[in-house]
């Protein structure tokens, strides 16, 4: 049994993933560039998972930067911060940066070009997050609106308020930065290694953990060597190389990696005594804590082949996507313009659209980068099987979808599929395989909802019904207790009116 | 300015990730497969010379001809499907199985069959359950078994006595019958005429050695079909598509262990009776069936257990037929036979998901340090 088994992990193991062109070099050692301040920002009041902030400005209202514009709402929800100091110009609806283009809510700020920080925001007013408790510091990075930086925009305090609770021994931090074009954590840990390592301290600190791992990549020598450095004097923060190969900044992936354990199904990193944060998010915490700044501008990669002069540039949340793109040049074409890397990134419906705190970057393919969209019949090749992270049978799921059986694509694991997109890279047929995904989880989840609504309406039914007969029952019971009770009062009365005639000798006689 | 930057202005776009590709596509990969195929094919003009080119250029038009003629008649256009290579590569498969002197017919006939038959009526690319070309060889193989067997010594292009162009195409044309010195060419090939003699009671001890035994020659310079001789050159092609990722390793060393060990292990044990391993190995369709037929995509199992366990049960069968059963070579029966097991192979082979054990249930936690 343990033979077999070592021998079918290591038929299995040995290769999932994918070994994409990296692209990143030479955007990645261009020198960080920042972004002129742009005349508009339009700020979303949803750049997180959960529920949309809850605007407290009004339209006409003058703000300072880093002051507060919309705060969380809900259990799940991050607060949003003016990025520069100016003018409330409008709240109302903008492009969202999303395939579909669908509206979302936004505040509209009118820059002062003052750039004014609020009271608050600077280094002297901070206090030693190490004399804070735990949870405070959470607070803190909280009202600082922090969310994970890695792209799931999760906030980030209760991430950290889960590690405490679930009293977790290692930090992962995720600088493994492995979608190709992408190079934002490699340049911030190059240019900020201190400041990250300071906010992992601080991190440790709000879980309770007692060591940091930082897995980086191996293509980015640069940063492993500057983290290396800032590391130096603190031994609870521990820089890992890890190979590149993609997708190893995978949560789960590079838990493993850097652990050799697996997180079960269905479970978390947590469940092992982990949390996983992005390097990001740790420079987010170090300037939330250290200098009051909330989480109001952040490092942007502006790659591809249709940009002129590719790099990674400094921009304030809000900004338009094309005046970062009038910043770098582009070549004049039309482009697909992509936010995020090219393996997950989100489709632009155009460029009006406005960087978030989840925008790693801003791609603008060639239709020779880009992928071809013409696809042909699945040929059972099986590469997408040996690409598979996770271990699943794209070509199975895929054909079960396309037939319409979405719980066959359950049962081949489609709920374990984490979205990476080897399989549509690898395909030679070009089938758009997590388009397939995709679609049947949306529908799956629909389906979900429709059920429980269903259930729902059953249920008021039957409760309803049962209040009817319930009403009808006691109705009923009522009506009968009244006939009971005139039957009784009824009886009573002829008893007495019969007492009474016994009293007085019964005319009988005189009627017969 | 935002127009200029507008994505959604280009046709068709997918709306999902990922944006990139790893490059290539079917046709890459046929083309690459068909490559590999190139200097075994041209060993094998040489050495059975014009009959051979004719009937390679007959096969592979009658197999293009099939496809297209399908997909015109589904009211398809052919071209685009065409296009793949893939009706190009099962003609050239198929020819390469073929006796090289065999008439014009065979070939157009099993050109059409394959392609036709085995392919569209299934459904075309990606549909078919079993292999194209060996469906057409064996389909010949039972209907016409006297010029599906016969076999013709080598008789380089140049050499006295060689047919010449015209000659060539006569012999293709109105069949090698008609052909003058056919004594001196006909020859069997090692399986067929060791089987036939020890079928007649002569063990392989007398009948491999005696003057009318053929040349084992391990170059290639012997009886048999353009994919059989020149097995070193078949299975370098093999080994170069292994080494550019076309194919994996797993069913051509699984198919070729499957035959070299019983031989080996037989052969040990009864010389007389049993054939050795390189006579199995290099002779026949080991080579072109290990690196070539049973690793076609569509027809054999996805994951890397199955495609072991179908690359033994391949070379298993082909060395059991060859042994015990009624026809001299087995590699096409035993592919088509494995080709049947490829859905119940991969209805029970699965690769084990993260965190889940390989029944799918997820994994226990670790103790926690």
């Amino acid at each position: 049994m343990g033979l077999i088994e070592k021998f079918l992990s290591l038929l299995e193991s040995a290769h999932w993933g994918v070994h994409p062109h990296d692209h990143k070099r030479p955007a990645a050692d261009a020198p960080l560039r920042t972004l002129p301040l742009p005349a508009r920002l339009y700020v979303p009041l949803q750049q997180h998972i959960g529920a949309a902030a809850r605007p407290v400005v009004l339209v006409g209202q003058t703000v300072l930067k880093g002051q507060l514009l919309a705060e969380a709402q809900g259990a799940t929800s991050a607060a949003i911060h003016a990025p520069t100091s100016g003018k409330v110009k409008a709240i109302g609806e903008i492009t969202a940066p999303h395939p579909s283009g669908l509206a979302l809510p936004a505040v509209t700020i009118e820059s002062d070009g003052d750039d004014r920080w609020a009271h608050g925001c600077d280094p002297d007013a901070a206090v030693d997050p190490f004399s804070l408790p735990p949870h405070e510091v959470a607070q803190r990075v909280a009202a600082a609106g922090v969310v994970g930086l890695g792209g799931a925009t999760f906030p980030s305090a209760l991430k950290l308020g889960l590690g405490l609770r679930a009293k977790i021994h290692t930090l992962i931090l995720n600088g493994g930065e492995c979608e190709p074009y992408l190079s934002c954590d490699d340049r911030l840990m190059r240019d900020c290694a201190a400041e990250i390592v300071d906010g992992i301290r601080i991190m440790l600190h709000a879980t309770g953990a007692r060591k940091a791992l930082v897995g980086i990549e191996d293509n980015k020598p640069e940063a492993i060597a500057a983290m290396s450095a800032a590391a130096q004097g603190f031994p609870e923060v521990a820089v890992k190389a890890v190979p590149a190969r993609y997708p190893m900044g995978s949560e789960k992936h590079l838990f493993s990696e850097l652990t050799g354990m697996e997180v079960p199904a269905d479970g978390r990193t947590t469940d092992l005594g982990a949390l996983v944060h992005n390097v990001g998010t740790a420079w987010a915490v170090h300037q939330a804590l250290r200098k009051g700044r909330p989480l109001v501008e952040r490092i942007v990669t502006v790659n591809g082949g249709m940009i002129d002069a590719p790099g990674n540039v400094r921009v304030p949340v809000g900004t338009l996507v094309e005046e970062v793109l009038a910043f770098v040049g582009m070549k004049n074409e039309i482009a697909r313009l992509v936010m995020g890397g090219p393996m997950m990134g989100n489709l632009l419906p155009h460029a009006r659209v406005p960087v978030v705190k989840g925008t790693s970057g801003i791609l603008a393919l060639t239709p020779a980068e880009a992928a071809g969209f013409e696809s042909g019949p699945c040929i059972r090749c099986s590469s997408c099987v040996r690409a598979c992270p996770v271990g699943l049978l794209p070509l199975e799921m895929s054909a079960r979808i396309a037939a319409g059986d979405l719980n066959g694509a359950v049962d081949l694991g489609l709920k374990d599929c984490i979205a990476c997109g080897c399989c549509a890279f690898v395909c030679p047929s070009h089938i758009p395989l997590v388009q397939f995904f995709n679609h049947a989880k949306g529908e799956l989840a629909a389906q979900g909802r429709a059920q429980l609504r269903a259930e729902s309406t059953k249920r008021l039914a039957a409760a309803r019904t049962e209040r009817i007969e319930r009403e009808a029952r006691e109705k009923a019971a009522a009506a009968a207790r009244r006939k009971a009770e005139r039957d009784a009062a009824k009886a009573a009365a002829a008893k007495l009116a019969q007492e009474a005639s016994q009293q007085e000798p019964a005319p009988t006689e005189a009627v017969s | 300015m935002s127009a200029e930057f507008s994505t959604l202005t280009a046709p068709q776009v997918p709306l999902a990730s990922p944006h990139a590709h790893a490059g290539g596509g079917v046709s890459a990969v046929m083309l690459k497969v068909m490559l590999a195929l190139v200097p075994a094919t041209l060993f094998g003009f040489w050495l059975y010379g014009w009959p051979a080119v004719h009937l390679w250029l007959i096969t592979l038009l009658f197999s293009v001809f099939g496809e297209a003629f399908a997909l015109r008649l589904m009211g398809r256009h052919a071209l685009p499907a065409l296009k793949d290579g893939s009706a190009l590569l099962t003609g050239w498969l198929l020819a390469l199985s073929l006796p090289p002197w065999a008439p014009w017919w065979i070939g157009a006939l099993g050109g059409l069959f394959a392609t036709i038959v085995a392919k569209q009526i299934f459904g075309g690319l990606g549909q078919n359950l079993f292999n194209p070309a060996m469906v057409a060889r064996v389909a010949l193989l039972i209907s016409f078994p006297v010029p599906m067997t016969q076999w013709i010594a080598p008789l380089p292009l140049g050499s006295a006595g060689a047919p010449d162009f015209l000659q060539g195409l006569q012999i293709t044309l109105t069949g090698m019958d008609t052909w003058p010195q056919l004594d001196a060419v006909a020859s069997a090939s090692l399986l067929g005429h060791a089987k036939t003699e020890l079928s007649r009671g002569i063990d392989l001890l007398r009948s491999l050695v005696g003057e009318q035994a053929p040349a084992m020659s391990y170059v290639g310079l012997r009886a048999g079909s353009l994919g059989e001789t020149a097995a070193w050159l078949i299975a370098g092609g093999g080994i170069a598509l292994i080494l550019m990722g076309v194919i994996s390793w797993h069913i051509p060393v699984a198919m070729l262990a499957g035959i070299a060990l019983p031989a080996l292990a037989s052969h040990a044990a009864d010389p007389a009776r049993y054939l050795d391993a390189a006579a199995h190995l290099l002779s026949g369709g080991a080579m072109l069936g290990a690196f070539f037929i049973a690793t076609d995509y569509v027809t054999s199992p996805n994951t890397r257990l199955g495609q072991l366990l179908f690359g033994f049960g391949c070379g298993l069968l082909t060395w059991t037929i060859r042994t015990w059963g009624g026809y001299p070579e087995g590699v096409a029966f035993a592919v088509l036979l494995m080709n049947a097991l490829t859905p119940a192979i991969d209805r029970l082979v699965k690769p084990r998901i993260y965190g889940r054990d390989r029944k799918g249930k997820p994994i226990e936690p670790p103790e926690s340090p």
